[in-house]
């Protein structure tokens, strides 16, 4: 009995001796604004640490010194008008010399300004996903686009089934790309509800807002990949939408849009090409795990009260026409939303397929399956 | 302050209370209705309580263990209503209740029926607010500050709005009660400034709660409409503008806070002044310090919002506006330290709560300070930075500041003492617990933890288990709170009515125990 009460003091002391005590504070970052804002942060810490220093120890002081035991009689004073004027203003001097140096370096942070040879990314977050759209960067006739989803597997987050990794939860399929050196705008928006866009080591941290388009300029002096999170409550997966940000050498920024051209027109090849089920099937269920399970779940059975099953679904198992018009445009006052621009026609067509011939919906259902061409006449049909 | 009770000889006409259930169904006493919102008040700290440990126990290691998200940010979004709906601010309304007549010498309150009514929707609002549970999609989870267009879509929000609507009636009529009772029930000769500290706190406190509440009655009815009958108020799609929302909800919520603080500072100048036998240092100008940090209340809300794109004056308007407070908070902690200076202290536990209060409290007022800074607010902004800093002012400070009140009064309000070694007991293992709970909190915060989040990285994870650990010891400690109380009710040493030796002010002339009916006669103030 003695020894568990002894671990369980001992317990929390070793915790705190073994955590890393490096990591306790602000990073410094990789841009000319955070090294600022790290400063203005230090700054700011050092300054209440010393106030904190002087004001606890004089009540700390007196509290020893006029304990009853050692003063039987208090003093009777009241007011002090000299006293009172100065801790009004030596305070005051105080705050003025620290809301200065911080003004000007938000004025800084608020030059929204494009800069020769600077790039324009569009930033919109999705529940529960980044999309990324380089404004500049045509591929095809469409401005460079993906989306950029968690990878970390549910059997190391919801299942625990399986050790996790260090870059868990901060991983992602595609992480945005960016060149250093070069001043970077990110003009951050919302399909849905209210995220915000933190990357720390950059010091940037926007809402992105539905309607609102608001700015973030940054210029990253060094290579490297940053990890950050969606910061504003957004829903059930709210810790589950990581932010990665490559951030490369010019070389290696152009030879990685190269890529992506060429990765393009490999998807419109694709799309021409004749589907058998099983190939669609094999696709759609890769897809339905990482886009649709979250919240319609792994087996089709969704979540009472949020979102419907797939299972014996009247429009999963008889209504083709209507399946693909809900994943093109989404239901409006739902969190269903819209997929025309997160997957391509292949995916669409193979994630549709695996929902209308699995759980036994193509037993009780018609058992159509959707190619590839389906979701190219809608987009013909509807733009 | 001094007083005379004159001992008239009067007959004794009024009724002792109801028997049984009905005595709490139908009191406009306002010892009774002040029991009914203490009690209240605890039922609910437990209860948010109870949300916050299942909270910590599913941080304690990365990856899900107890719960889905959906019940996570469920848990989340309640512990926030619970606690501050529920606990902190009945339990001011409990203590305004039992304290401000006999602090002013008035024989009640000046609208008993309507204090009573006013407690009675409480129980009400929070029955529909957590009748959800049992709902199909649960109960609400989409934060205490319910965003929109989070909120809108979300399932079972009518019940949520219709019990704020519910417990806002109640907050209006228990302040416009405080008010009118203040300015009108005074004791003669107790002019506005002689009144005590507790009092003009209260007096502020419904100031700002009267202008404030019909502003989150506001917000939520435009939710409500454009939830369920077609208005794009917060809608963008249909014009309308989701940053509307937070506006309108921090013109209602920075107030609100100080709602949740002044009482505070009412209650710790009593006790630190009784404790220090020596008068506060500057009465007025803790008046005044209160009257300015209400004021400045209305013109900072949106240094909640500095990160959702405002322009860059009104950045820097609310930065200023913001740091601006600091100086009226710090005249406070001076006043407090200058009364403890050349005192004759003794460290009984609603003192060492009350000291407790002023340095953790102040902790929690120098993170203010540095989520001020516009610019680094950018990197603290919504982390558990923000997390620490308002647990510190709420619950080393808010809820400290109560518990110290409930030790101080405690005495006054059942006739017996509590058990001092069990409260000193009680208060370390707070103090500690609390502490270790939320000062970790600051670093996986700086190191970019966001809060909100049902699993996170593992670079948190050491300091997430600590901070679990204290939050279980904190959250065990209280029940211990409950054991003292409920036995200085049943038994303990009789209380003088003077009860400590160095307090001062009216309620000390009565009984210990108050008798049902105090001053049916307005006692005289002296000097």
């Amino acid at each position: 009995m003695k020894n568990k009460l002894w671990a369980l003091i001992l317990y929390p002391i070793s915790l705190f001796i073994s955590a890393d005590w490096l990591d306790v504070n602000m990073p410094v970052g990789v841009t000319d604004i955070s090294k600022e804002v790290f400063g203005l942060h230090m700054a700011i810490f050092l300054v209440v640490v010393a106030i904190g220093v002087i004001v606890f120890g004089f009540l700390f002081w007196s509290m020893w010194k006029y304990r009853r035991s050692n003063n039987k009689t208090p003093a009777k004073f009241t007011e002090n008008h000299t006293l009172e004027i100065l801790w009004t203003l030596i305070p005051t001097l105080i705050l003025v010399a620290m809301a200065v140096p911080a003004s000007i370096t938000l004025k800084k942070i608020y030059d929204h300004e494009a800069e020769e040879g600077g790039i324009d990314i569009q930033v919109v977050g999705w529940q529960w996903k980044w999309q990324y759209k380089y404004l500049d960067e045509q591929v095809g006739n469409k401005p460079l686009s993906f989306f950029s989803n968690l990878t970390t597997p549910p059997d190391q987050y919801e299942f625990n089934r399986v050790e996790k990794t260090e870059s868990y939860l901060l991983e992602v399929d595609e992480p945005v790309v960016i060149p250093v050196d070069t001043p970077v705008r990110f003009l951050i928006t919302s399909n849905d509800v209210i995220h915000s866009w933190y990357m720390s080591d950059f010091a940037v941290k926007q809402d992105a807002i539905p309607g609102f388009i608001n700015v973030a300029k940054t210029k990253v002096n060094v290579p490297g990949i940053y990890r950050g999170n969606c910061t504003e409550l957004c829903g059930e997966r709210h810790a589950y939408m990581p932010i990665v940000v490559k951030a490369v050498t010019q070389e290696e920024y152009e030879m990685w849009l190269q890529e992506k051209r060429d990765l393009a027109e490999q998807i419109a090849y694709l799309t021409e090409k004749e589907w058998t089920s099983e190939e669609l099937l094999a696709t759609g269920e890769e897809i339905y795990e990482t886009r649709c399970a979250a919240c319609h779940q792994a087996n089709g059975s969704g979540i009472a009260g949020f979102y419907p099953a797939l299972v014996g679904s009247d429009v999963v198992m008889n209504d083709k026409a209507k399946q693909i018009e809900i994943l093109m445009e989404g239901i409006r006052g739902s969190q269903m939303q819209s997929f025309a621009e997160q997957l391509n026609e292949v995916e669409m067509a193979s994630v549709i397929t695996f929902t209308r011939l699995s759980w036994g919906n193509d037993r009780s259902g018609d058992g159509e399956v959707v190619i590839p061409k389906d979701i190219v006449e809608y987009k013909e049909a509807n733009l | 302050m001094s007083a005379v009770v004159e001992n008239h000889d009067h007959h004794d006409d009024h009724h002792g209370p109801k028997k049984g259930i009905m005595r709490w169904l139908t009191t406009t006493n306002h010892k009774d209705i002040g029991t009914l919102y203490l009690w209240f008040s605890f039922a609910a700290f437990l209860l948010g309580g109870a949300f916050a440990m299942g909270i910590r126990a599913e941080l304690f290691e990365p990856g899900l263990q107890l719960m889905d998200p959906i019940r996570y940010n469920q848990l989340v979004t309640m512990h926030g209503l619970i606690m501050i709906f529920g606990g902190v601010m009945p339990a001011f309304v409990g203590l305004a209740n039992w304290l401000i007549p006999l602090q002013i010498g008035a024989p009640d309150m000046a609208m008993p029926r309507m204090n009573n009514l006013s407690f009675w929707l409480l129980p009400t609002a929070f029955g529909i607010l957590l009748s959800t549970a049992f709902m199909e999609g649960g109960m609400p989870g989409f934060g205490w500050t319910f965003y929109a267009p989070l909120s809108t879509n979300y399932p079972n929000v009518a019940y949520f709005v219709f019990a704020i609507h519910i417990m806002g009636a109640s907050s209006i009529m228990g302040s416009i009660n405080v008010v009118v009772t203040i300015m009108n029930m005074r004791a003669p000769g107790m002019t506005l400034m002689k009144m005590p500290l507790f009092v003009w706190s209260w007096l502020i406190t419904a100031y700002l709660l009267i202008a404030v509440m019909p502003v989150l009655a506001g917000a939520v009815t435009m939710l409500l409409m454009d939830a369920y009958f077609g208005t794009s108020f917060f809608d963008a799609a249909g014009g309308g503008d989701p940053v509307l929302f937070q506006h309108v909800f921090w013109f209602f919520g920075h107030p609100e806070v100080y709602i949740m603080i002044l009482p505070a500072f009412g209650i710790t100048s009593h006790i630190i002044s009784t404790f220090s036998r020596k008068p506060l240092f500057g009465h007025s100008s803790m008046v005044y310090a209160m009257v300015s940090i209400a004021v400045l209340s209305f013109v900072v809300w949106a240094h909640h919002m500095f990160t959702v794109g405002m322009p860059l004056v009104a950045e820097l308007f609310f930065m200023w506006a913001t740091m601006l407070i600091a100086i009226p908070t710090g005249v406070k902690v001076f006043n407090w330290c200058a009364t403890i200076f050349k005192g004759s202290i003794t460290y009984e536990t609603p003192m060492l709560f009350a000291i407790a209060f002023v340095v953790l409290f102040t902790i929690g007022g120098f993170s203010g300070l540095m989520l001020a800074i516009t610019p680094a607010d950018f990197q603290y902004h919504d982390t558990y930075f923000v997390v620490a800093h308002f647990h510190y002012v709420l619950v080393p400070g808010a809820v400290f500041s109560i518990m110290a009140a409930v030790y101080y009064w405690l005495p006054k309000w059942t006739g017996n003492m509590y058990d001092e070694k069990m409260g000193k007991l009680h208060f370390w293992l707070s103090f500690i617990g609390v502490n270790i709970t939320f000062f970790p909190q600051h670093f996986v915060g700086l190191a970019g933890m966001p809060r909100r989040y049902a699993d996170y990285a593992l670079q948190f994870a050491e300091w997430n288990a600590v901070s679990s650990v204290g939050a279980f010891l904190f959250g065990l400690s209280q029940l211990l709170f409950l054991y003292i109380v409920v036995k200085t009710v049943f038994a303990g040493k009789k209380a003088t009515p003077q009860v400590w030796d160095g307090a001062d002010g009216l309620e000390w002339t009565v009984d210990s125990p108050a008798p049902y009916h105090t001053f049916d006669v307005p006692p005289k103030i002296n000097g």
